[in-house]
């Protein structure tokens, strides 16, 4: 005669296993994430931290649905799993009428957290649209932002100067970017700090980002442009006060034998080429980026753009 | 399998699904009017539709169109009556004026091109010469749907697939109209006015 | 008179060199077994030339798999780049490779793999559920199946013959455009998609006329399979979106071939009107995959729960609202394209709406198992897989939907594992649960159930693995299609984490092969009858070797879940009538009719004029020849099918 074995995988067990099981890897996750930027979730500036609250707080509606499904798929699953019926005296209607006040519900429910979210959705998308500034009584700094084949150039007109791969700007100030792209369609992203906006050739894109305090952030490009796509990371460096932000636009043109950005080196610097290293020029064009912006939007011929880097 | 019923069921399931290609030709003509109203300022610095768009063309082929949709619905009616040959001298008809159209279109395309007004020259041009190309190709293709279907006319006489194939490409036709008559205003009057 | 076609054309690198090699030496070898065993009439006759969709349908579903091979080979390739090699400039993938990779994985992905199980899925079950002996346009099935290989030839032929887009799967541009991508993969791109998706789209047509028009008397729409329900909003979907991607993939090749400026950077071309013409298709296109993998689970719960679908009605107004919302969310591929708020505000309320009948869904399958018996068979575990893991997708999904949020997760990794959420969790986990459930139908034979437990595991488990590092390299900024990236940023842990879920879900396929072979090697082991899992739905009805007319009488039905109801109706059963069944027989026309499309779409990627112009007289020519098909059906007399259905109803038990 066969031995009964007990059956291993109960309920309670296979519950609680499970959920040891989340709880190391989420330790393990803890622990590996230990002294690393989880940036989205370490916001450093005043968008960033709206939209870190926004983040937290929809992943809690979304628990108020997600948590009940999960417990009533499993408890369900459990319980009416076959060799269940013969144990216990588990209820068995294969005919039952469905249950309308229970379909009632789980339309109603859902659509109340959403006409929730979706008002929360209107007022945010409006209060953290790029196109508007930061409220604040300190005077923002212009910043403005083109995107090439495969390195970032900031141009600061008001100061005269420009860096390349490493963007410059005091902390809590507003910086409004106006942001254009020479090249295919790129993104520029500090998510320490907050937004990404598209950067397209011919088109000029706004974005206002304020740090919160001094720090070194890391910036991205998202959208793929080319071979050196993966090349095009910067960093942002937020100096402690606004006197600090002077005296390094002033230390840059200070140099006698410094680089000077116009028209002609500018078109040199456009050119698809990769590279990380940081450049600081001294700008003697401060129409500069109108008119990168208006090179696409001149007739005559199409604007020519040689990609050094063919493919294959 | 009852012969007839069958039959009568295959020309009725032709009949829907070739409604239902026309809808879904319609998705495909709204993609085209969508790009071409984003895309009408955008002359490069061009000419726009102001300088480019001559109304009385545009008029002759609008009813040289409508003419030939005319001249469609009377072979339609004559094939009802059964009587073939007033069926041929309609289609006929029907496809004189459509090459007459395509004729009147073409020259249009030529002398823009010549012009300096090819579609290589702006955005808004490329969208012009695409929108109205594409339904100039779907002229072109009723013609020659027209042609092989009298052929088969011809061939073998008014039968029940024949006919079928006749009301189909009379339905073809006048879709086409009805999409010129949007291209007629959007491009042409609304292009030329304001 | 080669065009732009040289000898530099052919690959340059050894891994590309060496896939190159590998498909070819595959298709010597599958060339000369057929010539050894003399097998070329038969496989003409009975499977390249039938329009049987029950053979469509099998071949669909092993293109698609043989895709999906290599398209996992891609995937590996981005894992491993990512996890060893990101630091080494000398890596054996090179930048410009690597962006060719993931491109192919995509596209291949999308278009090949997933539309076509989708496409073998709607031929080989749905006539059956609605209790035809076919589709409504046969041929046209056939010319869509073919023109669906002809765009899979031409992606694969761009491993040997020049190179594939290195632009994404949907190839924005101004990238995608002469100035920043001159060579002919972003052409390739082009026509294998707008090749294939004119069968998609006939396709479409055909499964809506065939709902429409060809259902057993008796069965009213709101009587028939939730699966049909699916397949024909899926359909509809497809009809109406697919003409949107033929005018976005038709401007860009204007572009590129004819020198227009619809979405050049410059001379006026506007590149956000094709980023919102190809998602204003592409939004609809995952519904239209999702759908019938919904339907197919709708099909499963019950049967293996033993108790009728939970909430018919609101699973088919759920089928239909989801169906119109897909219309209404696309622009919230773009939210940081630059709207303006209440633009965004818009889309991203519309798309959180689409989270609801979708909820509604999963409780409605959660209380078809409540008070049922339920078992958990591998298509059952499937299920259980999908609520677990899709459910995590939708919450990403909600997420994003908030256009703020989504302006710090857009194109990272996060966005990658939520897409691959929804695709793996919910098409891939629907297809793999629909091929388990309805191969026993076709075949006369059960899959090992160990190995399909098995698989699950390691797919479920590999999935976890392979795309949890992907949410949190997200969060720390790590972006989408990169090749290498700062080692200082502390990443390749994670996602060393993610290439071995990679390899722990190739574990998986390797399972299922397995599993295949050795289903097919022990099959008479494994033998099961017509109705193996006491099914509810017409299909389960035929026999166990179902004949090629699929029912000899067309009786009427008179309720849902009609097999069941047949099953356990006390009504003495008729002796059957038989009359003679008309079937189409075979044609050529779709080989035809698509290898000019092939031809023509390689003449025109290598500009060699005068063929593009003599393959595009041919395949007028031959869609033309193809209306012209005198004697397009034989007929099978009566006595015959007499015969034929007491020879399979009496062999079976």
């Amino acid at each position: 005669m066969k031995k009964q074995r007990r059956k291993f995988w109960t309920p309670l067990r296979g519950t609680v296993i499970a959920l040891l099981i989340i709880a190391a890897v989420a330790a393990a996750i803890a622990w590996y994430l230990q002294g690393k930027n989880v940036a989205v979730f370490n916001p450093q500036g005043t968008i960033a931290s709206d939209e870190f609250n926004l983040i937290k707080f929809t992943l809690m509606l979304s628990a108020m649905v997600v948590i009940p499904v999960y417990i009533m798929l499993f408890a369900i699953a459990f319980r009416y799993r076959e060799s269940n019926h013969e144990k216990k005296k588990v209820k068995y209607t294969p005919d039952a009428p469905d249950m309308r006040w229970l379909e009632v519900i789980w339309w109603a429910i859902p659509i109340m957290i959403i006409g929730l979210l979706a008002v929360v959705t209107w007022v945010s998308t409006h209060q953290l649209d790029p196109y508007r500034a930061i409220d604040s009584n300190v005077k923002p700094l212009r910043v403005q932002v083109v995107v090439l084949q495969w390195k970032w150039l900031f141009i600061y007109p008001d100061y005269h100067v420009a860096s390349v791969n490493q963007l410059k700007l005091p902390a809590e100030t507003p910086v409004n970017f106006a942001i254009t792209a020479d090249g295919p369609m790129s993104t520029f992203w500090i998510p320490n700090l907050g937004s990404q906006i598209y950067a397209m050739p011919g088109m000029t894109s706004q974005l206002s980002l304020m740090a919160d305090h001094a720090g070194s952030y890391p910036g991205y490009n998202t959208n793929i442009n080319g071979t050196g796509y993966s090349d095009m990371y910067f960093k942002a460096e937020a100096l402690p006060t606004q006197q600090d932000f002077d005296q390094w636009a002033q230390s840059v043109t200070a140099k006698p034998d410094h680089k000077v950005l116009d028209w002609a080196s500018y078109t040199e610097l456009a050119r698809p080429s990769r590279t990380r290293d940081v450049t600081y020029y001294g700008l003697k064009d401060d129409n500069l980026y109108t008119e990168v912006v208006n090179k696409f939007m001149e007739a005559k011929t199409p604007a020519v753009s040689t990609n050094e880097e063919g493919n294959k | 399998m009852n012969e007839a019923v069958e039959q009568k069921a295959v020309l009725h399931r032709t009949t829907i699904g070739f409604w239902l290609y026309l809808m879904t030709d319609c998705a495909l003509f709204a993609s085209l009017f969508a790009t071409y109203v984003v895309l009408h300022g955008s002359t490069a610095g061009g000419p726009g539709s102001r300088q480019l768009f001559e109304l009385p063309t545009a008029l002759t082929e609008t009813l040289v169109l409508l003419i030939s949709s005319y001249a469609c619905g009377m072979a339609v009616l004559a094939m009802r009556r059964k009587n073939v040959r007033q069926v041929l001298i309609a289609l006929a008809v029907t496809a004189v004026l459509g090459v007459t159209f395509l004729a009147i279109e073409l020259r249009e395309f030529i002398t823009f091109s010549l012009d300096g007004a090819g579609w290589q020259r702006s955005a808004f041009l490329s969208a012009f010469f695409t929108l109205v190309g594409t339904h100039g190709l779907h002229i072109l293709t009723g013609l020659i749907w027209l042609t092989v279907t009298v052929v088969t006319l011809l061939r073998v006489g008014l039968t029940d697939k024949v006919a079928r194939q006749l009301t189909l490409f009379s339905l073809f036709w006048h879709f086409l109209d009805l999409v010129w008559i949007f291209i007629f205003t959007v491009v042409y009057l609304m292009g030329v006015a304001a | 008179m080669f065009g732009r076609l040289t000898l530099d054309a052919l690959p340059h690198s050894p891994i590309t060199l060496g896939a190159a090699i590998g498909i070819a030496v595959g298709g010597i070898v599958v060339v000369a077994l057929l010539t050894y065993f003399k097998r070329w009439k038969w496989l003409w006759r009975e499977w390249l030339t039938s329009l049987d969709p029950k053979k469509i349908g099998v071949m669909y579903i092993i293109v698609a798999f043989l895709m999906l091979l290599r398209a996992l080979s891609d995937a590996a390739m981005i894992r491993a780049q990512q996890a060893v090699f990101a630091a080494d400039p000398n890596s054996p993938i090179s930048p410009d490779m690597f962006q060719q990779v993931f491109s192919a994985h995509g596209t291949i992905m999308i278009f090949f793999v997933a539309m076509g199980v989708m496409f073998g899925a709607f031929n080989l079950i749905v006539p059956l559920q609605i209790g035809a002996r076919d589709v409504a346009f046969p041929l046209l099935n056939s010319i869509s199946f073919w023109l669906f290989v002809a765009g899979m030839v031409l992606i694969n032929v761009s491993l040997g013959i020049g190179e594939f887009s290195p632009a994404g799967w949907l190839a924005y541009p101004p990238l995608s455009e002469l100035a920043y991508s001159p060579g002919t993969g972003v052409d390739y791109w082009i026509w294998s998609l707008e090749i294939s998706g004119v069968g998609s789209l006939l396709s479409g047509i055909n499964f809506l006329i065939t709902i429409f028009t060809m259902r057993r008397v008796g069965m009213a729409l709101m009587k028939m399979p939730i699966f049909v329900w699916s397949v024909l909003t899926s359909s509809m979907l497809i009809a109406f979106t697919f003409p949107i991607l033929t005018v976005s993939l038709t401007l860009l090749a204007l572009d590129r071939t004819l020198g227009m400026h619809f979405f050049t950077a410059d001379m006026g071309g506007n590149p956000m009107m094709y980023v919102n013409l190809i998602w204003a298709w592409g939004h609809p296109e995952v519904y239209i995959l999702i759908l019938p993998a919904f339907g197919a689970f709708s099909e499963i719960v019950p049967v293996f729960s033993r108790k009728r679908l939970f909430g018919y009605t609101s699973m088919v107004w759920a089928l239909a609202s989801i169906m119109l919302l897909s219309y209404t969310v696309w622009l919230h591929h773009f939210f940081t394209m630059g709207s303006g708020a209440n633009v965004n505000a818009f889309f991203g309320i519309t798309t959180m709406i689409i989270a609801i009948p979708t909820g509604v869904k999963v409780f409605n399958w959660m209380f078809t198992m409540f008070r049922g018996k339920v078992r958990f068979a591998t298509p059952m575990l499937w299920f259980m897989g999908f609520v677990v893991t899709f459910t995590i997708g939708g919450v990403t999904g909600v997420l994003q939907a908030v256009p703020p949020i989504d302006f710090q997760i857009h194109n990272s990794l996060f966005l990658v594992a939520h897409f691959h959420n929804m695709i793996i969790g919910g098409v891939l986990f629907g297809a793999f649960a629909g091929f388990t459930y309805w191969f026993p139908k076709f075949a006369g034979f059960r899959l090992h159930e160990g190995l399909g437990k098995a698989a699950f595991w390691c797919w479920l488990i590999g999935f976890l693995l392979a795309f949890g590092p992907l949410y949190i390299l997200g969060l720390m900024g790590a972006v989408r299609r990169m090749d290498h990236y700062d080692p200082s940023l502390g990443w390749q842990g994670l996602f060393i984490v993610a290439g071995v879920g990679v390899a722990v879900i190739l574990l998986g396929v390797f399972f299922q092969v397995v599993q295949i072979g050795y289903s097919i090697w022990k099959r008479k082991e494994l033998a099961v009858g017509p109705d193996p899992w006491d099914g509810r739905t017409l299909e389960w009805s035929t026999p166990k070797q179902i004949p090629e007319y699929n029912y000899a009488t067309l009786d009427a039905v008179s309720t849902r879940d009609a097999f069941w109801a047949m099953k356990h109706s006390h009504h003495e059963k008729a002796e059957p009538k038989y009359e003679a069944i008309s079937l189409p027989k075979n044609s050529g026309f779709g080989v035809y009719i698509a290898a000019c499309a092939f031809v023509f779409g390689f003449a025109v990627i290598w500009h060699i004029w005068w063929l593009a112009a003599v393959s595009l007289v041919a395949l007028i020519a031959a869609s033309i020849a193809s209306t012209q098909r005198q004697h397009t059906h034989r007929i099978i007399p009566a006595d015959e099918v007499a015969e034929t259905e007491a020879k399979l109803r009496g062999a079976h038990v």
